[in-house]
């Protein structure tokens, strides 16, 4: 059952010259983590202040828990969780009285919804008297879901949770979100890093304000079609320079430590012939092996398209 | 021997009984792309603040161009590049303007001005937009902009936090390709990221953990060293014992 529903939003800015969200639909299932995947601008900030009611859309309708975001702004606001990107509790108040502050706030107590937040506010509880102005980032993330868990949420909004925080702390954090999955929240959450949306139940894949495709990921994957290489050389900007220009190259992108691949046309010999242009380019030590495709990966392949 | 454009021995800095940066040693290479990688809080952005000539050091040495980062923080403020992981251009000035005011602000003459402008320009393909204000373009250009003024008075070393924060994938592969070709030109890159695919696309990469230096060599070396696959498994081996970052 769908909790949550965008019915073709549209919001532009400075007097419609900017479209930041493009005739958007999308539907959110009950207890599903939903991610929002796209890079700064693509629109996702303006979807998560519309779903929380403090922006207006220019046309379309919207839909949380089957309450209107524009009627029944009133009900949504005390029944839902919502982190945005910029930290937003008191700096100046303490990390236990920005808890009861929200709390109270929203008419419960922290005892009443404790174990919605046991397993997070635990490893804050040391540090419940320090201000949390004087926090480090990732207790300060702790702190706001913490905030926004507190009044058992029907939905939990979380805009770029992870944006700016280390490797091992996103898996942290993304370990936490699916513990709170478990527990029956429905979570929507948008992020930059692609490498994030595997662990999303479903994605929607965004850029310039509109959805390129919404899918599980596995799907996703699923729906790339070509073949993916992955090339590596013992000189691997010429390498980059040189299959760009190859004449059978659809696309080639750098990823990590090696190049990843596509042709223009499926054939048998394709490997055969990159290998030779290779030779005959002076390259050496080359390796390519097929792979299989991530996110990032089918979320290039559809900008391009 | 390649030449040495940062020299570090022993660098300590302490904020009352906290130790940020505690000890670190290491050089980097003339043309090097050195990717100063950790997990928050472990140290990176103090030890970058005492290179860049804007905090002094508890203790230990280092110079950066030739540059003692106690006493000649001024000179190496004139001979670095600087891009924040906060865009840093002005949101409110026209393109031309922004490139204009920093060649100014590093002292360049009227001549050099116009003439490094129309370089920018035509390199970055910005003719239609330079009446433009900063602040309409999108976040993939403003990086590629920000990137090039920071480079305008042709600096031997350009520092870069986190400089693809956000941006999507394209833009942010085309952002390494400027940082090749620049390195290519004998230009020095020190970069910290949060995306460990980039990490790889460094010629060497150090990994800070509480404060220290844990590991610092090629990506392919590392991944050999902890016998893992990719960048992400060795920092993740490294900064997961890491406890200061939690606090």
């Amino acid at each position: 059952m769908s909790i949550v529903q965008l019915n073709s939003i549209t919001k532009t800015y400075n007097k419609g010259s900017v479209v930041a969200v493009d005739n958007i639909s999308l539907s959110v299932n009950e207890g599903e983590l939903f991610g929002l995947i796209g890079p700064d601008g693509a629109g996702k900030t303006s979807i998560f202040r519309i779903l929380t009611t403090l922006l207006l859309a220019e046309s379309g309708t919207a839909t949380v828990n089957g309450w209107d975001v524009v009627k029944d702004y009133r009900i949504i606001r005390s029944n839902i969780g919502y982190m945005p990107g910029k930290f937003s509790l008191y700096q100046d108040l303490s990390v236990e009285e920005n808890l009861e502050f929200f709390a109270t706030l929203f008419g419960t107590t922290i005892e009443e919804n404790y174990h919605l937040i046991k397993d997070i506010y635990i490893q804050l509880e040391p540090f419940k008297d320090r201000r949390a102005g004087k926090l480090s980032g990732g207790m300060k993330q702790k702190l706001a879901l913490c905030c926004a868990l507190i009044h058992k949420p029907v939905v939990l909004f979380l805009d770029e949770p992870t944006t700016g925080v280390d490797p091992v702390s996103r898996k942290e954090f993304w370990n936490m979100l699916k513990r709170l999955k478990e527990q029956g929240i429905t979570i929507i959450v948008s992020t930059p890093y692609m490498d994030e949306a595997n662990l999303c139940d479903r994605i929607a894949l965004i850029q310039n304000g509109k959805i390129m495709s919404v899918e599980t990921p596995q799907n996703i994957i699923k729906n790339y079609t070509r073949e993916l290489w992955a090339v590596a050389s013992q000189s691997m900007h010429s390498l980059l320079k040189d299959l760009r220009e190859f004449d059978l190259t659809e696309s080639c992108y750098a990823f990590g430590d090696s190049l990843h691949l596509s042709f223009k046309v499926h054939k048998e010999n394709n490997r055969d012939e990159t290998l030779a242009y290779l030779k005959n380019h002076n390259h050496r030590e080359v390796e390519m092996n097929l792979i299989n495709p991530g996110i990032e990966d089918c979320f290039i392949s559809l900008m391009q398209q | 021997m390649a030449e040495q454009v940062i020299k570090v021995e022993k660098l300590t800095k302490r904020f009352g009984d906290f130790t940020a940066v505690d000890d670190i040693s290491f050089e980097v290479n003339k043309g090097e792309i050195f990717g100063f990688l950790g997990a928050n809080g472990a140290g990176k952005t103090t030890a970058m603040r005492m290179l860049c000539g804007l905090s002094i050091p508890t203790s230990g040495a280092a110079s950066v161009v030739g540059f003692d980062v106690y006493k000649q923080t001024e000179d190496i403020k004139k001979n670095i590049g600087y891009m924040s992981q906060r865009f840093s251009l002005y949101e409110d000035l026209t393109v031309i303007e922004n490139i204009k005011f920093y060649s100014g602000i590093y002292g360049l003459s009227n001549k050099q001005i116009k003439e490094k402008s129309e370089e920018l320009i035509e390199r970055l393909g910005l003719h239609s937009e330079t009446k433009k204000l900063v602040g309409a373009l999108p976040l993939g250009w403003k990086q590629k902009l920000a990137f090039s003024v920071a480079l305008v008075h042709e600096p031997k070393i350009i520092f870069l936090d986190e400089p693809t924060g956000g941006v999507d994938p394209v833009t942010r592969r085309q952002f390494w390709e400027m940082i090749y070709e620049v390195s290519a030109k004998g230009v020095t890159v020190f970069v910290t990221t949060h995306y460990m695919d980039e990490a790889e696309y460094c010629n060497r990469v150090s990994i800070m953990v509480d404060g220290r230096i844990e590991a610092l060599d090629a990506p392919r070396k590392l991944k050999e060293k902890f016998n893992a696959t990719s960048m992400d498994e060795v920092f993740y081996l490294l900064a997961r014992g890491a406890k200061k970052a939690a606090i």
